[in-house]
């Protein structure tokens, strides 16, 4: 925001230091080329002023504050906001109910990004293949769910789900298995969200995985070719190391995603008992600021979760760079 | 650097499909000179056997991307009472009929969602896409001061978690007057740090600073220049910055969910998910969530595979037409 203010002067007077040596003329184009991009960027700093970085510093405010009640509550002047230090932060963080959505995210996490990410590599690294049949159909049929909105996705899974819709249990019916346990049921329920995760994912990662495959050039792969190594070898020990930038992108991306599944599990809820208001943390953080009215908490919980989020980005970049780039030191 | 290359990776598909014209016309070579060198291995490449298990492992994939629409397709022909009592994937006569139930629920308010979906996507990507645009090419395109300064701030932008905000954002629009209005859902979703990220990297390769140059020395105003002669050399970036908007939009279940409490104002995935709750008390509410769904997801697959073609187009081929 500084720099919004800061600019123009600045830009005022380097036009002020040049009309010295210019022509007048000269000068206002000169003036004008400094304004023609804050004009044209002022569109999308406004925006971004009003919509992401006022929110965040209000999110800040409110979250170290809290509402006071004077005497029986009633009347406008009744309420008053106070400031609450980390009382809201302390709050969140020590709620059994908030950790056990934390713990609930965290293996819905190891569950689906590693499936996830291991299934887009294997089918990416196919479609790279030089023997694999049916390619654009494949592509085209995995890449499809991308289209689908999680709601929807999910309300196709719930249906697949329930025992009396689901074809696999009428195979499992004909196969005389009888009590094949529902995925819907308490301690499965988190496979059921997980496998939507993957069915909306899979396909974007594989087409991110294989883009950058296909930008490799070829003549690495005949050089290899050459000395003898097999398709496999190619795969494995030239084609992953060179995109592995693009691997640790789409894992980042994939963790950043999974902590704040929200759409799914809200949507799923209708469709079983296993699901609580306070599943993952954005449906706490939904819970706290809408069914119990406490935006100062709900404000604490969300800054909590971004910074997690920030945290668990940075220390993956500088883990994965030092092992992946670092190798030459 | 790592989101560079990535991005890059992802955003110009239109440079590894030349690379793939590249490798087919090198592979061609080959097989010509192994004719005339080593017959063994030219044998080897001309016929390139399938190989049966990695096509089958492809397939399978296909397979269970599809399985969840083909059910959708199958059941929405089903009437209430076959949903539940009839194998899964066997089709009946309804389709018609379930059309006509939706179309009647509440004098066509599935219809009204559709509507507000195409405004909210379309529009508000639309919008956003130029947005984008404007602010992309000013930084790739001008020097001046406090240049770095935004374009780091915007990327930071990019790491926040846009339904991190949404409570927030709700609170402030709340205190205008604004929660309920199509306007609460759109606006938040015109700015798009990513979008901005993409459209400066388009507009650096895609934009020559001669060309711009030149049309500056014949007089060109700066504003001309960029709708006339930056945005068309855009194109085909732009549509990739429309499509991730659109979807991004479409798929941001938690903004309206949060922001719109009149149903006449709800995205199509609001109403559908209020819909599927009523169901768990009403069951013949089920057939009409599963219509809605078959309806609502076609025109974005349709979309999808139209609007592919166009992640194809040549960036330098933009740049010549122009």
């Amino acid at each position: 925001m500084t720099a919004t203010v800061a600019t123009p002067r600045s830009g005022a007077g380097r036009g002020a230091g040049r009309s010295a040596t210019r022509r007048p003329a000269g000068r206002r184009s000169a003036t004008r080329r400094h304004l023609t991009p804050w004009m044209m960027l002022a569109p999308g700093i406004v925006l971004f002023t009003v919509f992401m970085a006022a929110p965040i510093l209000y999110t800040v405010v409110l979250s170290f504050q809290k509402e006071m009640v004077k005497g029986l509550g009633l009347g406008s002047g009744a309420k008053t906001r106070t400031f609450a230090g980390f009382e809201n932060y302390v709050a969140t963080l020590t709620d059994p109910e908030f950790l056990a959505s934390v713990g609930r995210v965290l293996l819905y996490g190891v569950i689906l990004v590693p499936t996830m990410l291991g299934l887009a590599l294997l089918f990416s690294l196919l479609l790279d293949a030089r023997r694999t049949g049916a390619k654009g159909f494949s592509r085209v049929s995995i890449f499809l769910p991308y289209a689908v909105p999680a709601v929807i996705s999910s309300l196709l899974w719930g249906f697949l789900y329930l025992p009396a819709v689901s074809p696999f249990y009428w195979i499992f019916e004909q196969l005389g298995w009888d009590d094949v346990p529902s995925l819907l049921s308490p301690g499965l329920v988190i496979f059921a969200i997980a496998n939507i995760g993957l069915w909306g994912g899979v396909g974007f990662n594989m087409i991110v995985m294989y883009t950058s495959l296909k930008a490799v050039p070829t003549e690495i792969y005949e050089a290899a070719r050459i000395d003898g190594a097999s398709e496999r070898q190619i795969a494995l020990r030239i084609k992953v190391p060179i995109i592995m930038p693009a691997l640790i992108m789409t894992a980042l991306f994939s963790m950043i995603a999974t902590l704040q599944v929200f759409a799914e599990p809200t949507t799923l809820r209708p469709l079983t008992n296993s699901l609580s208001t306070t599943w993952s943390p954005l449906m706490y953080v939904y819970r706290d600021a809408f069914t119990r009215d406490d935006i100062y908490s709900a404000a604490a919980t969300s800054v909590i979760i971004a910074v997690a989020t920030f945290a668990i980005s940075f220390f993956f970049l500088r883990v994965v760079q030092r092992r992946a780039f670092g190798q030459e030191d | 650097m790592t989101i560079t290359n990535q991005t890059r990776a992802v955003v110009l598909p239109e440079l590894t499909e030349a690379s793939e014209d590249r490798r087919t016309l090198r592979r061609a070579g080959r097989r010509g000179r192994g004719g005339a060198g080593g017959a063994a291995g030219a044998g080897r490449d001309q016929r390139m056997p399938l190989a049966v298990g990695s096509t089958a492992v492809l397939l399978l994939g296909a397979l269970y991307c599809l399985l969840p629409v083909a059910w959708v397709v199958i059941a929405s022909t089903k009437d209430a009472s076959e949903l539940f009592s009839t194998f899964t994937f066997a089709p009946s006569t309804h389709l018609w009929d379930n059309i006509v139930e939706l179309t009647n629920y509440r004098d066509g308010l599935y219809w009204r969602w559709m509507l507000n979906t195409a405004i909210y996507a379309g529009f508000g990507a639309i919008v956003s896409t130029y947005v984008s645009a404007l602010s992309g090419y000013a930084l790739a395109k001008y020097t001046f001061p406090g240049k770095g300064v935004v374009f780091k701030v915007l990327l930071m932008g990019v790491l926040v978690p846009g339904v991190i905000v949404a409570i927030p954002q709700y609170l402030l629009l709340a205190q205008v007057g604004l929660t309920n209005t199509y306007w609460s859902v759109l606006l938040p979703q015109l700015i798009s740090p990513y979008g901005i990220y993409l459209a400066r990297i388009y507009a650096a390769a895609a934009v020559p600073t001669d060309i711009i140059e030149s049309a500056r020395t014949e007089g060109a105003g700066e504003l001309f220049i960029f709708h006339r002669i930056a945005l068309p050399m855009m194109g085909p970036g732009l549509v990739t910055i429309f499509l991730f908007q659109f979807v991004a939009v479409w798929n941001n279940f938690m903004l309206p969910y949060i922001m719109l409490g009149n149903d006449e104002l709800f995205p199509i995935t609001v109403g559908l998910s209020g819909l599927l709750n009523q169901g768990a008390s009403l069951p013949a509410m089920y057939t009409l969530v599963i219509t809605g769904a078959l309806l609502s997801v076609l025109p974005l697959i349709v979309l999808f595979l139209v609007l592919q073609r166009y992640w194809r187009v040549d960036l330098a081929a933009g740049a010549v037409k122009a």
